[in-house]
């Protein structure tokens, strides 16, 4: 079993079933079961979800991806800021970053007020965070490995040899 | 003007691609998904386009040597040395042709007159007969059977060969069945055409889409065959650069001579910058065409068992990128299934029939797509023929 083929095909589609993966690396199904539960308790599998449109699911939604300048704490780093703000239920992601500005975070709205609110409300009066910088996503082009396009382009004439 | 006239009946008479004319039916249909297409779904690597725009900049615009760039055929001959273990003298042994369509015309039109005949395994890619027919030569069409996993045998071989036997093309590893040869198989082919004046023509363009653990192997390894072939390949499914239109020939120095020729005197020299992005892509896109061949090798692994699991048996093939599954077993012609199959369903496969007459009975399928948009074809295939059965 190629553990790296493996991740890379469930990069890409994790909904394929353990049958059309087990005969795409050529081996059983059970093999691919096998190392699927081991890569998710050894916590390399964190998880599976759905690449999600979401302007087609609601238009007014919004995404924001907010940078924050913050704090260290001696001995514990950002860790304890990025903590608090990753309980938040609203907050999809949160990265630190190296570079100009510590932490990224991404989070979804049902509206662009909802998201600022939550910023200046919720983050930027947090202990340590000594300035938040808020970008909203205007366009998804591509999302892991999917691209966001209409009609699915392929540039190939349907004749050829 | 009475055009009918005008062309002569030898020009008139070749048939457009049976490819070709599958298509102006499929692209009738709205939505149709295709399987279909003979070319990489890959873009061509960075490395190669890199190059190419960094030549751009550069202004190097002018033709090439009529033979091709000179550090282009040194990179060839230096490839074909690693790959096939055959030298070529990079001066006067190799020309850098426009893809490996012009390779095979250069090889044709160079040893073909009126009365030769030229070998032709079946099925196989569509350009080879036509090109003989114009050359006033006759393509002898050998057939080959899945039972013999589509390969050229010896006493199939041997069976064809007469007095005015010229060349044999020997197009593998195969579009449309994706049969190779080993070297057992070619040793049996060599063995017959030792001592013979019969050139090969080896057209091997998916020389690099090999699966199983098994290398491509040229029948001008064999004992004494360097001297009668001429091996044909270029960089439009190994590096993905199909538009660049770029291919080679090496042979023979008696032969390509001859070739060079015919070449300079219709294309003067193959596209400059795609001759210089070629010599990126053969240095520094080793790793690209590995990684493409494992993506191809899983697609074939998922579609061979897909079709298999829904009835048409199918050939499990050890090169290109092509299926060839039999469809006898629903009753109908490939030509009837596959316009029915794009009607009903919206799938375009061709029709086997397109690559000789012993195609019939199959179609031809390409991979070289994403593995969701195979799964949505092959689900759709299996509602067909579940639907054909009620």
């Amino acid at each position: 079993m190629n553990t790296e083929k493996l991740l890379n095909i469930l990069r890409r589609n994790a909904r394929l079933s353990n049958a059309d993966i087990a005969t795409m690396l050529g081996t059983s199904e059970d093999e691919v079961a096998r190392e699927i539960a081991n890569l998710e308790q050894s916590g390399i599998i964190m998880g599976y979800s759905a690449i999600i449109n979401e302007e087609k699911v609601d238009e007014n939604g919004v995404t924001a991806i907010i940078e924050l300048k913050i704090t260290p704490i001696k001995d514990r780093g950002f860790d304890d800021l990025a903590h608090t703000i990753m309980e938040y239920e609203e907050v999809d992601s949160v990265f630190l970053l190296s570079g100009a500005n510590d932490l990224s975070v991404t989070i979804s709205g049902s509206s662009l007020r909802n998201v600022a609110l939550f910023v200046s409300e919720r983050l930027a009066v947090l202990d340590g965070v000594l300035s938040t910088t808020t970008h909203f996503i205007l366009r998804r082009y591509k999302e892991k490995h999917h691209v966001f396009n209409e009609d699915n382009f392929d540039e190939r004439s349907m004749v050829s040899p | 003007m009475d055009y009918n006239k005008l062309i002569p009946q030898k020009i008139q008479d070749i048939q457009p691609s049976g490819i070709r004319k599958f298509f102006d039916i499929a692209q009738q249909v709205e939505g149709v998904i295709s399987l279909s297409i003979g070319e990489p779904d890959f873009k061509t690597p960075w490395a190669a386009r890199k190059e190419a725009i960094n030549i751009l900049e550069k202004g190097k615009t002018a033709y090439t040597a009529n033979s091709g760039l000179m550090e282009l055929r040194r990179t060839v001959c230096g490839y074909l040395k690693d790959f096939i273990h055959t030298e070529y003298n990079p001066d006067n042994e190799v020309i850098i042709t426009v893809g490996g369509s012009e390779a095979i015309d250069l090889a044709v039109r160079a040893l073909i007159e009126p009365g030769d005949e030229v070998l032709v395994p079946e099925p196989s890619f569509v350009c080879y007969s036509p090109i003989v027919a114009m050359m006033g030569g006759t393509a002898v069409p050998i057939v080959t059977h899945a039972e013999d996993k589509f390969r050229l045998t010896a006493s199939a071989l041997k069976e064809k060969i007469t007095d005015k036997t010229k060349m044999l093309v020997l197009p593998y590893p195969n579009n449309p069945t994706g049969a190779v040869m080993r070297r057992a198989d070619l040793e049996a082919i060599a063995e017959v055409l030792r001592g013979t004046n019969i050139v090969v023509a080896s057209d091997e363009i998916y020389a690099e889409m090999t699966y199983n653990g098994e290398k491509h192997v040229s029948i001008a390894e064999m004992d004494e065959m360097r001297e009668r072939t001429l091996v044909i390949s270029g960089f439009s499914k190994a590096y993905a650069m199909t538009g660049w239109r770029l291919g080679y020939v090496a042979g023979p120095q008696p032969i390509i001579k001859q070739m060079l020729k015919l070449h300079q005197y219709c294309i003067m020299s193959s596209p400059t910058v795609s001759q210089y992005a070629a010599i990126a892509a053969m240095e520094k896109c080793a790793e690209d065409v590995r990684n493409m061949v494992e993506e191809y090798d899983m697609r074939r692994r998922l579609v061979v068992k897909g079709f298999n699991d829904m009835g048409l048996t199918c050939f499990e093939p050890e090169g290109a990128f092509y299926v060839f599954p039999c469809i006898k077993s629903t009753g109908m012609s490939s030509a009837e299934f596959c316009e029915k199959l794009v009607y009903d369903k919206k799938v375009a496969v061709v029709p086997g029939s397109a690559f000789g007459a012993s195609g019939e009975g199959f179609v031809r399928v390409s991979y070289a797509y994403s593995v969701a948009h195979l799964t949505t074809a092959l689900t759709r295939i299996r509602e067909f023929l579940e639907e054909l059965n009620k």
